[in-house]
C-alpha cells in the first residue's frame, strides 16, 4: 500500500514519517518512530491504554489516523518529562505506589496531565469522572487518585512558591 | 496494625520507591509488544467462527502465495505432542491437548481457537492472508453451559473421554465430565438432623477473565544453529521454556526465553498460546516474528476462568456450624482442568467444621479453555459459602461477624483435605473487621445495606534462584528470575538490604533471561515475595558468611570470634575491631576474588491467606445500578514487606471481584459466539464505579518464612462476590444467587419479571 508523507511536531520536534493510509497515529508512534511508551490495550478506545495529546485535545492514539497527525503537534508519554526531571503525577505515581504491571500508567498519566493542566483544583469525584476511560486492572484506582491528587497538591505549591 | 509482636526492622515496613518504577512513569519500560528486531515480519492467527465443528480440511495455498506473505503455520506444522499431565504453576495441562488448544487439531472447540498463522511484511498483510485460507468445517451442536454440558445427551467434545471417578475408576459411557473429587467427613445426615437450622441453595457464576491490559504478544527468532530465543509476556519465563521444549520437542538449553515487562496476568500468563507459533513461523520464514494479540483474540482465545453451578446446603445448631454439603461443577472451558479442586478445598477452609461432604466435577463446554485467575476457584465457593453462611447467622439471631469469629478455623483445625493448619490468623483478621471504625459505623437509609465475607486461600512456595554480586564499591547487584508484575523488585531488594544491613538504594535487582539464572517458578500462588524472598535470605546469607572469611583475614582474628550486624563484621572479644560491609567489599580482590552469594530454595511452609471484606452498597430498584458507597480489606499478610504495594493488592483484588459480583460476564448467544468480546461490552470496573478501597493489614507473621511473609495477592479476590452479595441482600430483602447482579438482573428479580 502506498505510503503518504506526514510532518507533525511530535513532543517538541518537527518529525517526518511515511505511514500507510490504514496505519492508527497508535502503530506509527510504535512500529514507525519508536515511541513505545504508548501502549495498545484494546485498539477500539474503551482502555485508554494508548491516550496521547493531539493538538491539546486527549485522544486514544487507536483511533485516529496516523494521515491526521498532518500538521498535527502531538504529545506521548515520552515527552512529559523534563529530561531528569519528573512531571509532578510521575513523582506521585512512584511514591504513591499508583502502578503495579506499569501497563496503564502512561495512559493515565497523560490524561491526568490533560486535567490538570486545564483543571488545577479538580476534585476527587472530577479526577474519577475524567479518568473513567482509562481502564486499570491492577490497583483498584485507589493508589492512582491519591495520586493525582497528590501531584495536584504539589503541583500548587510550586505555583505558589 | 499489628496484632502480633514483631522484630524491629529497618527496611521491611518501609515504602521506598521501586526499582523499576521511573522507566515504567516514563514510558522507557520494554513490554512483550515493544520489542523491534532487525528484520522482524509480523504473525497474525487464524481463529475459528464456530463454536465446535470438524476441521475437514485446511487450504493455505491461495495465503502462502499472496504478496508478503512469508510463511504459514497449521497443527501439521507441529511435532507429536505427549498425552500426559505437566504441572505449570498453579494448573496442571496435558501437552497434547496444550498443543491442540495452540493450533487445532481435528476439531474447533470454542469460537477463537486458534486454527493457522501467517507471518507477513507487515500485520496489515498478514492479516488479509488470513482471510484467504480456506477452512471446510463441518458444524457440530455447541455446549456452552455447565449444567447442560453434564446432561447424558449432551453433545460430546471428545467421544473418548470418559469421567475420572473417585479412587481412578472410569466411567461406563463417554462424557463431558472429566473428572469427580471428593472430600468428606463425619456424619451430615445426623446433623443435618439435629440443627437448628438448615440453609440450601443454589448458586451461578459466570466465566469471566483476568482483564489485564496487555494483550499477549511473543517474538522468536529461530537462529540457524538451532537455538530459539523468545521475548514473551508471562509470569514465568521457565515455565514457557518448558512447555516449548515439550511442544517443539527441543532440548532445553537451546531455548532462550527472555521475559519482557508484563502488563498484567492475575494467572491468565501462565499457559502459553502464541510462543509455538511465533518459533515455528520464524522457522519457516527465516526471520525474526513477532505476534501480538487483540482484545477480541484474547477473550476468545485466551484462558478466562470457570462459569460454576453450585448447590450448597449448611446447617447451624446454638451459632455453631454443624454440617455442609455441595456439589460444585466448574466449566473447565475446551479441555479438562477447571479450577474445581481448589474449589472445593479453599470454600470451607475460614470455618471448623466437622462434618461435611463436598463433590466437585470439571467439565468440559465450548468456550476456551479456562486458566488460573487469582486464587483460581475459591471465589466461586466462597460466594456459596458465605451467602448460606449469612443466612444461616441471620436465622440465629447472631452478627454476621460474630457467627465466623465463633466458628472461626485456628492453628490445629483440619482442612477439608485431612491436613491440620499451622498458625494462621483468620480469627485476627475477623477481630479486626469487628472493630473496625467501618463496621462501627452505621448504615442507614433505603435501599442500603451492609455486607461481609471472608475467603481463604492456600498460597505456594515451590523453587526460587538468585544470584547476589557484591561489587567493591560495595553496591550490590540481585539476580533473580522472578517475572516482576506487581512491585517484587521492590520486595526482593528490600528482604536482600534487610539481611545484610545494607541500604535499599544500594542494591540493583535486575529480572533475567532463562539463560542467566537458575530456575524458577512462575510468578503465581503469590509466591514470588514469600519464596523468591527465602531465596534472597539464604543468598544474603551466604554473602554473610563469605564476609566473615574475609574480615578474618582483614581483621587477623579468627572466625569464631567475629559477628556479622548492621552492615558489618566486628569482633565480638574487642568491638571496637570492625569493619563496614562497604569497606570488605572494597578490599575482595585482595582477599580472595568476589563475593557472590546464591540462594537456591524449594520453599516450604507457604503461610495461608485470611481476608475479610466489609462493603456498604446503595440499590436503586429502578434503575437496578448498585452502588458501592463504602468498602473496607482487612487480611492477615504475615508481615507487610513494601505496605504500600500489600494495599495495592488487596485493593486491586477487592475491585476484581466487585466486578465480577456486579457487571462481568462471558455473555454467549446461543450459536456458542461470546456476545461481548470487547472492553465496551464486557464490562469492568472503572473509576466511577468504585470508592477508595481501605485495608487494614493485620500481620500474624508466618513461621515458615524468616521475615514472616505470607503471599498477598490473591485472597482479595475470594470474599467480594459475597460480601457485595451479602451486602445486596441486606440492602433489598432479596437474596440474589446468580452473578453478576447486573442491573438487568436487579430490575428483573427485584420486579418479579425475567
Amino acid at each position: 500500500m502506498r505510503r503518504s508523507q506526514v510532518q507533525a511536531r511530535i513532543n517538541g520536534a518537527d518529525i517526518d514519517f511515511l505511514c500507510e493510509p490504514r496505519q492508527s497515529l497508535l502503530e506509527v508512534l510504535r512500529d514507525e518512530l519508536g515511541l513505545t511508551g504508548t501502549k495498545e490495550g484494546c485498539a477500539n478506545g474503551n482502555c485508554g491504554a494508548c491516550s496521547v495529546m493531539l493538538n491539546g485535545r486527549i485522544v486514544n492514539s487507536c483511533c485516529v489516523l496516523g494521515v491526521e497527525a498532518e500538521g498535527a503537534e502531538v504529545t506521548t508519554i515520552e515527552g512529559v518529562a523534563h529530561g531528569d526531571q519528573l512531571h509532578p503525577l510521575q513523582q506521585a505515581f512512584l511514591e504513591e505506589a499508583a502502578l503495579q504491571c506499569g501497563i496503564c500508567t502512561p495512559g493515565f498519566i497523560i490524561g491526568a496531565k490533560a486535567l490538570l493542566d486545564r483543571e488545577p483544583n479538580a476534585d476527587e469525584q472530577r479526577i474519577r469522572h475524567w479518568l473513567a476511560g482509562n481502564l486499570c486492572r491492577c490497583t483498584g484506582y485507589d493508589k492512582i487518585i491519591r495520586a493525582v491528587l497528590r501531584a495536584e497538591e504539589h503541583m500548587q505549591e510550586a505555583t505558589k512558591a | 496494625m499489628t496484632t502480633i509482636e514483631k522484630p524491629t526492622y529497618t527496611i521491611i515496613g518501609t515504602r521506598p520507591i521501586r526499582p523499576d518504577g521511573v522507566e515504567k512513569v516514563t514510558g522507557k519500560a520494554q513490554y512483550g509488544a515493544d520489542i523491534r528486531l532487525p528484520g522482524m515480519i509480523f504473525g497474525r492467527v487464524l481463529r475459528s467462527p464456530h463454536a465446535h465443528a470438524r476441521i475437514r480440511s485446511i487450504d493455505t495455498s491461495a495465503a502462502e502465495s499472496f504478496p508478503g506473505v512469508l510463511a504459514v503455520l497449521t497443527h501439521a506444522d507441529f511435532p507429536v505432542a505427549a498425552d500426559r499431565v505437566e504441572e505449570l504453576g498453579e494448573t496442571a495441562v496435558n501437552l497434547k491437548e496444550l498443543s491442540e488448544n495452540i493450533l487445532a487439531a481435528g476439531k474447533a472447540l470454542y469460537r477463537g481457537h486458534a486454527i493457522a498463522a501467517v507471518a507477513a511484511a507487515n500485520p496489515h498483510v498478514a492479516e488479509e492472508a488470513l482471510k484467504l485460507i480456506k477452512v471446510d468445517y463441518e458444524l457440530l451442536p455447541p455446549v456452552t453451559d455447565v449444567r447442560d454440558a453434564m446432561r447424558e445427551d449432551a453433545p460430546l467434545l471428545n467421544e473418548n473421554r470418559y469421567t475420572k471417578e473417585l479412587g481412578g475408576a472410569k466411567s461406563d459411557k463417554p462424557s463431558n465430565i472429566a473428572s469427580h473429587v471428593q472430600f468428606q467427613s463425619g456424619d451430615i445426615a445426623a446433623a443435618f438432623a439435629d440443627a437448628d437450622h438448615v440453609v440450601e441453595r443454589e448458586f451461578t457464576t459466570k466465566m469471566v477473565h483476568q482483564g489485564y491490559i496487555e494483550p499477549q504478544n511473543s517474538t522468536a527468532s529461530w537462529n540457524s544453529d538451532g537455538t530459539l530465543v523468545i521475548w514473551t509476556s508471562t509470569q514465568g519465563a521457565f515455565s514457557v521454556r518448558a512447555q516449548l521444549s515439550e511442544i517443539l520437542k527441543m532440548p532445553v538449553a537451546r531455548i532462550k526465553v527472555v521475559p519482557m515487562e508484563i502488563g498484567g496476568g492475575f494467572g491468565g500468563k501462565l499457559p502459553i498460546y502464541l510462543d509455538p507459533v511465533a518459533a515455528l513461523l520464524s522457522k519457516k520464514s527465516g526471520h525474526p516474528v513477532k505476534v501480538v494479540m487483540n482484545r477480541t483474540e484474547v477473550f476468545e482465545g485466551t484462558g478466562p476462568t470457570s462459569g460454576t453451578y453450585i448447590k450448597l446446603k449448611a446447617a447451624e445448631k446454638g451459632g455453631k456450624l454443624t454440617a455442609i454439603e455441595a456439589t460444585l461443577a466448574y466449566e473447565a472451558g475446551a479441555y479438562p482442568g477447571s479450577s474445581v479442586g481448589a474449589g472445593a478445598m479453599c470454600m470451607l477452609s475460614p470455618y471448623n467444621i466437622e462434618n461435611f461432604k463436598i463433590d466437585g466435577y470439571d467439565v468440559v463446554v465450548n468456550k476456551p479453555k479456562t486458566a488460573a485467575y487469582r486464587a483460581p476457584g475459591a471465589p466461586a465457593s466462597a460466594f456459596a459459602t458465605e451467602s448460606v453462611l449469612d443466612e444461616l447467622a441471620k436465622a440465629a439471631k447472631i452478627d454476621p461477624l460474630q457467627f465466623r469469629l465463633q466458628n472461626s478455623a485456628h492453628e490445629g483445625t483440619r482442612m477439608v483435605t485431612g491436613v491440620p493448619f499451622p498458625r494462621i490468623g483468620h480469627e485476627e483478621v475477623v477481630e479486626a473487621a469487628l472493630n473496625s471504625a467501618h463496621y462501627r459505623s452505621p448504615i442507614e437509609g433505603p435501599y442500603r445495606g451492609r455486607g461481609v465475607a471472608s475467603g481463604f486461600w492456600f498460597n505456594a512456595g515451590m523453587q526460587s534462584s538468585v544470584v547476589v554480586s557484591v561489587n567493591t564499591d560495595g553496591t550490590v547487584n540481585l539476580t533473580e528470575g522472578s517475572t516482576d508484575i506487581g512491585g517484587t523488585r521492590a520486595s526482593l531488594a528490600m528482604q536482600l538490604g534487610e539481611t545484610l544491613g545494607i541500604p535499599y538504594d544500594t542494591i540493583k535487582p535486575t529480572v533475567v533471561d532463562t539463560d542467566s539464572i537458575g530456575h524458577n517458578d512462575v510468578t503465581g500462588g503469590s509466591r514470588t515475595t514469600f519464596a523468591s524472598g527465602m531465596a534472597v535470605y539464604e543468598a544474603g546469607m551466604d554473602v554473610q558468611r563469605e564476609m566473615l572469611k574475609r574480615a578474618s583475614k582483614l581483621l587477623n582474628a579468627p572466625e569464631t570470634d567475629l559477628v556479622y550486624e548492621h552492615g558489618g563484621v566486628h569482633v565480638v572479644s574487642d568491638p571496637a575491631k570492625k569493619m563496614s560491609f562497604k569497606e570488605i567489599a572494597a578490599q575482595s580482590a585482595r582477599t580472595g576474588g568476589p563475593i557472590n552469594g546464591k540462594g537456591s530454595v524449594l520453599a516450604r511452609g507457604a503461610g495461608a491467606a485470611y481476608g475479610t471484606h466489609i462493603v456498604d452498597v446503595e440499590v436503586d430498584p429502578d434503575t437496578g445500578k448498585v452502588t458501592i458507597l463504602r468498602y473496607t480489606a482487612v487480611q492477615d499478610v504475615g508481615t507487610a514487606i513494601h505496605p504500600a504495594y500489600v494495599e495495592g493488592q488487596i485493593q486491586g483484588g477487592a475491585v476484581q471481584g466487585i466486578g465480577w459480583a456486579l457487571n462481568e460476564e462471558y455473555y454467549y448467544d446461543d450459536t456458542g459466539r461470546m456476545a461481548n468480546s470487547s472492553f465496551l461490552d464486557y464490562r469492568m470496573p472503572t473509576t466511577l464505579d468504585v470508592p477508595l478501597i481501605d485495608t487494614i493489614l493485620v500481620e500474624v507473621p508466618n513461621p515458615g518464612h524468616p521475615y514472616g511473609v505470607r503471599g498477598v495477592g490473591e485472597v482479595p479476590i475470594v470474599p467480594p462476590l459475597a460480601a457485595v452479595a451479602n451486602a445486596i441482600a441486606d440492602a433489598t430483602g432479596h437474596r440474589f444467587t446468580d452473578l453478576p447482579i447486573s442491573p438487568r438482573r436487579v430490575v428483573e428479580e427485584l420486579h418479579g419479571l425475567g
